[in-house]
Parts: structure tokens; C-alpha cells; sequence
């Protein structure tokens, strides 16, 4: 833990070395380090190079060039059991291990300090109790693995990962199968475990959402190979998400922290109204293809300026407004006032609108005035 | 790949794994019963046969004693007590073979007959009698035609363990690059077939006593096996399974898959040569002296896993090879058609008893692949 850092590269290249051609770059030149005690996301598109660069920190694969540090100490110096000590890993794909309990899977967590037999001595089993506490898990200890769910696997096969007591634990994308109760507390367990062992966790995930709100720090690597490092805000608002993700179709909403692949063609909307009620009928109105402005837009605008081209005027406005019985929808648009008393039934309407003009809208009418 | 959440009825999963934890948590008392399980098959090869001779005296003329009639002290330590030998020895051999080859390629079809290596020691073995036949018949010389001697028997299973060997290094650089097991079985299923085509060119040059003397091994018997013999074989496969017992904490930890064995400190490439060099000598050895014995290496390992509900190779090990020794055998008794004169090829009879275990191997593939490393 030399200067508060676990992992440190220096000007590190990785790739793959192909016989008798040169070999494939994927990124080149990264520098970062990894201290104790923080949740670090590794985010980034398909092909990026995110389970290359996992790879090569775990030295499941060799670095191109470059150097890798793990406790001040160059990382291709350590020998299998001193590198098994110090870092651990848990993996995408799902593995079978057969007949196997939780607690027998956990303790081949403890194979770095055993004997030759694998035997546990006390103080081993002591740790591999510990290991499935700290992920909530003493429950699974004598159930097979066979037996368990997705969102049980991932625990046990975090608390293996935990029983090597490395300073620094690789995951890959640990929350890819798991649904999304079982992802939010995984990733919190993960949070909790950095800062209670003050080890270091990096880990990787397409889950923007996820990572945005727990992650210490970001890096984010792009298809060309280049890396941002940073907090996940400071990521949003220096342009980061917009450059990595540019090139792959889709646009990154600075102000929400998400991507929409969908252009705004339909028009603008101007939509009154505050609360719960009026975000979810922006984002109704944004998923079917319309612009929303907000009643003070000004300050807004400069936020948007890939949707610079869309801002003509208004093409009407929605105004929202709260009922005992729920939310009436208004929608003030080519001389009209038509209300809603559902977003399916505002959102059907337009979109029939739009598509095939307003007979075919005035046909459908009945569906809202019915309700 | 999705599968759907296992909902059985929690009571009957929760008697079944309390059942294995006990048997866990006396691991010692489980193989004490598989040791007397086979002691008694041991004693019961001795005492059956085309002639049936009492339990007194087998132990009579195991302690060096006399028994009630003097042909039956011959019959014992002449031809009973090697054959008996001779099947624990090949019978745990293979079983641990196969286990070792199931958990190194992650595959339960897996064995060392499917992957070939006895294919490679059929060949082997069969360049080793036709080609010295092919050269008698050439030189017209007497001398190389006389009996197997030690230096012989020394070649002969140095050229099985050298086929076997080949093959598995062979199998092994393929599995480096594709991974997937369907492909490794092909290739061990394509490897028989080179095999054979090359033995049919081998025979068709070949003098009738060598094709006699060659065929006659591929049926697989424990009873060729002299005390001679034995000199050579059993330490070749005592010290196989010695190093057999020796990987079991790697074995335990390939149980993730190489990625993980490798992230637990494991040297992979190391471990894997040692898996390769101990399971070739095992079934190399057995091939060589007692001919390429089906079977017994894929369904062995399959039968303990179930019995015994775990995949630890701590107590597989073990379990394997008393088991292997016992089913050797059971399978050697009822070739030998008790109360008969008559003997069936011993692959008859691994093959008549083995099969079923196999399909029904296959039948349960849904849940194989929960019990086992797929």
C-alpha cells in the first residue's frame, strides 16, 4: 500500500501478440491506479477492451508493455501464490462447479494457503465463515451450488473471491445475469465491502444507472483505446460519456445520465407542470419522438446541443395536473384542448396523430373520451 | 446460458444434502466401507471360478499355509492371486483416469477410451507385436519369436504408455485452441478410427501368430498377467496413482474452469502435464498388459459422484480407485463364469455391465449437468 495505492500502471498497453504479425493494440499508454477502499466502474462499449484490460491486470493475459504495480511490486515479479494473495477475481461466465456446497466453493477461495491436500486449518474455515457473513450468505452454506439462484451464485462466488483476502478484487460484469433487485444489492454489497475490508474493487458493467450511483470513480474506455478517469460526475460534465459512446449510434442526455438512440423528429412539446408526475410525462413524451421544453427553457438550452436543430417552436404544449384520482394529462395542441387520463391514452393519441394525420386521430378519439 | 430456478420441494433437497453432509463429515467411515467392499470382491475372485474353493482355505494359503487339497494352493497363487491383483490394479487405474480426464476437459463423456488414449496404446502395442512378427517374417529368424520375457513386457507397456502419451498431448494442444468438448470426442472418435485402419494395415502384413496374439489382447483380460508381469505393472500404476492422489487440490480447483484455477495460484500448464502424464500412465499401462478395457474409466467416476453427492476430489480420489478395484473385479467374476469352464472376453462383459451406466448417463443429461462440471 505504498502512497495509499494497491494498483498502479504505468504508460501499459494491452492487447493480443499474434504469431509472426504485429500485434492488436487495444489501448495503449493508460495510467491509473487503484487505492483502498474504493468502488471503481469500468464502463465502455462491446470490443472496448474492458475484459482485455481485466485480463491483463489479473495476469490472465500478458501486457503488450507498460508496467503493472500490485502492492509496489511489479506485478510480472509475484509468484502464482503471492499474486493469488493479493488479487481475486470473479468472472462473467457461469461455472459449474457439480456437487459442490457453498461453503466448499467459498473455502477453494483459501487453495493460496493450504496444504497440498487443500485441507482447512481453523483459522481457514474461520475466514471462509467470515467471507459468506460478509455477503449475507451463511444461509448458503450447506445448500449445493446447483441449487441456488443467479443472485445466490453471484454472492457465493464473491465471498470465494473475498476468502483469498486480496487488497484488490477484479469483477467482471458481476451483475450481467442477475435482475435488478439482485444487481442494486450486489453492487451495494460490493460498495460496502470496499469500504469495510479497504480493499480496492474494480469492476465492470454495462449498468450506466448502477454505476453512476455507486461507483467512487469511473474509467471509461472508448472503441479507439483511450481511457477517462473520474468521478462519474465529473465524467457527465466534462464531455466524457458524450466521446466515448459518440461513435456507437447512440446520444448521452448530460442532464439525466442516460443515452437515447431515438431522434427527436416529431416536434417540440412545451410541458407545464412539476412533480413525479410531470418527469415520467417527459419522459413518455420523449420515448414516442417528441422534444420536451420545459416553461423557463432558457436555461436549459445549453444543455441540449445535439437537439440544437429540433428547437423550432412549439408545436403545442402538455400541462399536467394532479387529481385526487390521479393525474389529467392536458394536451393544447392546433387550436384544441384534448385530456387524458392516462399516458397510454396521451401518448397512443399523438402517436396515432402523428403517423396518420388527424382523421385517423379523431377516429380514435373515443379512446380517451371514453375513460 | 439461462436455466430455470431449481423449485423442487425444499424438504426432499434439504434431507438429500443433509444426507451427503453426514457422509462428508465422516468421510473416513465411507471409504472404510468401499475398503471392505472391496477386500470382499477380493476374496470372492479367489474363492469362485471354474472350480470353488472354501474361504478357510484362501486364507489358509494366503498365510502361507496348506489347503485341504494341494492343487487348490496352485490354483490360487498361480492364477487367482495375480488376475485378482492384476483387476484392483487396472480397475482403479482406469476409474481414476477417467475421473482425471472428466474434470481436466470438463466433459462427463469423457475417459480415456473416448479420448483415444487407449486407441494410441492399441496402436502402440500393435506396431510393438506385428511389427516385431513383420520382422521375424522377414529375417526368418527364430529367436525374436520366443516368449515374452520382462525386457518384453518392459517394451510393451512402454510403447502403450508412449501411444497413449502421444495422443493426449495431441488431444490436449487441440483443446488449447477450441474448447469445446463435442470437438475433443471427434477427434478422439477420429483418432480410433486412424487407429484401427492402421492396425488393418499392420495385421493384413503381419504372420497369423502375431494377429492371433494381437486380437486375443484387444478382447481385454486380467488373467495373461503372470507374476512377472506384475513386477512391472503394479509399481508402474501404484506410482500413477500415487500421482494421481497427488493433484487432487489443482483437480479440486479446475473445478471453476482454467481461469479460475489460474486466478487461485494454480500453475495451469504445469497441471495440466501432470494430469496428462499420470492419467496416460495409468491407462497406458492397463492397456498394455490387460488390452484396452472399456468402460470401467467413464463410469466409474459417475457412480461415485452420485453415491457419494460431491465433487471434491479429496474423497473422489479415494472412492475411485476402491470402486474401480471392486467393479474390476465383479466384472472379472462374472466373465469367468462361475461353476463353468468357459471365460467371456472381459470387454464383453465391461461393456454388457457399462453401456447401461452410460446411457443412462446420457438420459439424465439435464441432471448431469448440475452434478457435474459441464
Amino acid at each position: 500500500m505504498t502512497n495509499g495505492t494497491v494498483l498502479k500502471t504505468s504508460a501499459l498497453s494491452i492487447g493480443y501478440r499474434r504469431p509472426r504479425k504485429p500485434p492488436v493494440v487495444i489501448a495503449k499508454d493508460l495510467n491509473f491506479s487503484l487505492h483502498p477502499g474504493e468502488l471503481v466502474c469500468l464502463l465502455g462499449p462491446n470490443g472496448a477492451g474492458k475484459s482485455t484490460l481485466m485480463r491483463t491486470l489479473a495476469r490472465l493475459q500478458p501486457s503488450l508493455s507498460g508496467q503493472i504495480w500490485l502492492d509496489g511490486r511489479p506485478l510480472a515479479d509475484l509468484r502464482p501464490g503471492q499474486l493469488a494473495r493479493r488479487l481475486s477475481i470473479v468472472l462473467t461466465e457461469r461455472v459449474d462447479v457439480g456437487a459442490m456446497t457453498g461453503y466448499g466453493l467459498v473455502s477453494l477461495g483459501r487453495h493460496p494457503y493450504t496444504g497440498w491436500t487443500g485441507s482447512l486449518n481453523e483459522q481457514d474455515q474461520r475466514i471462509v465463515q467470515w467471507a459468506l457473513r460478509a455477503v449475507s450468505a451463511q444461509d448458503l452454506a450447506n445448500r449445493l451450488t446447483v441449487e441456488m439462484s443467479d443472485g445466490e451464485r453471484q454472492k457465493v462466488f464473491i465471498a470465494r473471491a473475498l476468502a483469498q483476502q486480496p487488497s484488490v478484487m477484479l469483477l467482471d460484469e458481476p451483475t450481467a445475469f442477475l435482475d435488478l433487485p439482485r444487481r442494486v444489492e450486489v453492487m451495494e454489497l460490493l460498495r460496502q465491502l470496499a469500504i469495510e475490508n479497504n480493499q480496492a474493487i474494480l469492476l465492470s458493467t454495462h449498468d450506466l444507472d448502477l454505476a453512476l450511483r455507486n461507483a467512487d470513480r469511473l474509467w471509461l474506455i472508448s472503441s479507439d483505446g483511450e481511457l477517462f478517469d473520474g468521478a462519474p460526475e465529473d465524467l457527465i460534465l466534462n464531455g466524457a460519456f458524450e466521446r466515448v459512446f459518440s461513435a456507437e449510434g447512440v446520444s448521452f442526455d448530460r442532464a439525466r445520465g442516460s443515452f437515447h438512440t431515438r431522434q427527436d423528429n416529431c416536434g417540440r412539446l412545451l410541458l407545464h407542470g412539476d412533480g413525479v408526475a410531470a418527469f415520467w410525462t417527459r419522459r413518455a413524451l420523449e420515448r414516442i419522438g417528441y422534444a420536451v421544453g420545459n416553461d423557463d427553457e432558457n436555461g436549459h438550452a445549453s444543455f441540449y446541443p445535439a437537439r440544437a436543430a429540433s428547437r423550432a417552436s412549439a408545436l403545442g404544449s402538455v400541462t399536467v395536473k394532479l387529481r385526487e384520482n390521479g393525474a389529467i394529462y392536458i394536451l393544447d395542441m392546433a387550436g384544441r384542448k384534448d385530456s387524458f387520463s392516462s399516458l397510454n391514452a396521451l401518448t397512443t393519441y399523438l402517436r396515432r396523430a402523428g403517423a396518420g394525420g388527424n382523421a385517423d386521430a379523431k377516429a380514435d378519439q373515443n379512446l380517451h373520451t371514453r375513460r | 446460458m439461462n436455466r430455470e430456478k431449481v423449485s423442487t420441494p425444499p424438504s426432499h433437497f434439504d434431507m438429500h444434502a443433509a444426507f451427503a453432509r453426514d457422509f462428508l463429515y465422516a468421510p473416513g467411515l465411507l471409504l472404510a466401507g468401499l475398503v471392505i467392499l472391496a477386500l470382499a470382491a477380493f476374496m470372492l475372485s479367489l474363492a469362485v471360478g471354474s472350480v470353488r474353493i472354501p474361504l478357510r482355505d484362501i486364507v489358509a494359503v494366503l498365510l502361507g499355509g496348506d489347503a485341504a487339497k494341494p492343487a487348490w494352493a496352485t490354483i490360487v497363487l498361480q492364477f487367482r492371486l495375480p488376475k485378482a491383483l492384476t483387476a484392483m490394479l487396472a480397475g482403479a487405474a482406469l476409474s481414476v483416469s477417467g475421473l482425471q480426464m472428466q474434470t481436466l476437459f470438463r466433459n462427463p463423456l469423457a475417459g480415456p477410451f473416448v479420448l483415444g488414449i487407449s486407441s494410441g496404446a492399441s496402436l502402440g502395442v500393435a506396431l510393438t507385436v506385428l511389427l516385431a512378427g513383420v520382422a521375424v517374417g522377414l529375417g526368418g529368424s527364430t529367436t525374436l519369436l520366443a516368449g515374452i520375457s520382462l525386457a518384453g513386457d518392459a517394451s510393451l507397456a512402454l510403447s502403450a504408455i508412449l501411444g497413449s502419451g502421444l495422443v493426449l498431448l495431441l488431444v490436449m494442444s487441440v483443446a488449447r485452441r477450441v474448447q469445446s468438448g463435442m470437438t475433443l470426442l471427434i477427434l478422439g472418435l477420429m483418432f480410433g478410427y486412424t487407429t484401427s485402419a492402421l492396425v488393418s494395415v499392420l495385421i493384413y502384413f503381419s504372420v497369423v501368430e502375431r494377429i492371433q496374439a494381437y486380437i486375443s489382447w484387444t478382447f481385454g483380460s486380467f488373467g495373461g498377467v503372470t507374476w512377472r508381469q506384475l513386477q512391472v505393472m503394479a509399481p508402474a500404476i501404484l506410482l500413477g496413482l500415487a500421482g494421481g492422489h497427488l493433484l487432487m487440490k489443482p483437480l479440486n480447483a479446475l473445478l471453476l474452469g482454467e481461469t479460475y484455477a489460474q486466478s487461485l495460484g494454480l500453475n495451469v500448464r504445469r497441471v495440466r502435464l501432470g494430469i496428462i502424464g499420470s492419467s496416460a500412465v495409468l491407462a497406458g499401462v492397463v492397456t498394455a498388459f490387460c488390452g484396452p478395457i472399456g468402460f470401467l474409466g467413464i463410469a466409474v467416476p459417475h457412480l461415485c459422484r452420485s453415491l457419494l453427492n460431491t465433487s471434491d476430489h479429496r474423497l473422489l480420489l479415494p472412492a475411485v480407485s476402491l470402486m474401480g478395484a471392486t467393479l474390476a473385479l465383479g466384472a472379472d467374476i462374472v466373465a469367468g463364469l462361475p461353476g463353468s469352464q468357459l471365460t467371456l472376453p472381459l470387454n464383453a462383459v465391461t461393456a454388457l455391465l457399462g453401456a447401461p451406466v452410460v446411457i443412462w448417463v446420457i438420459l439424465r443429461q439435464r441432471n448431469l449437468r448440475q452434478a457435474f462440471a459441464g
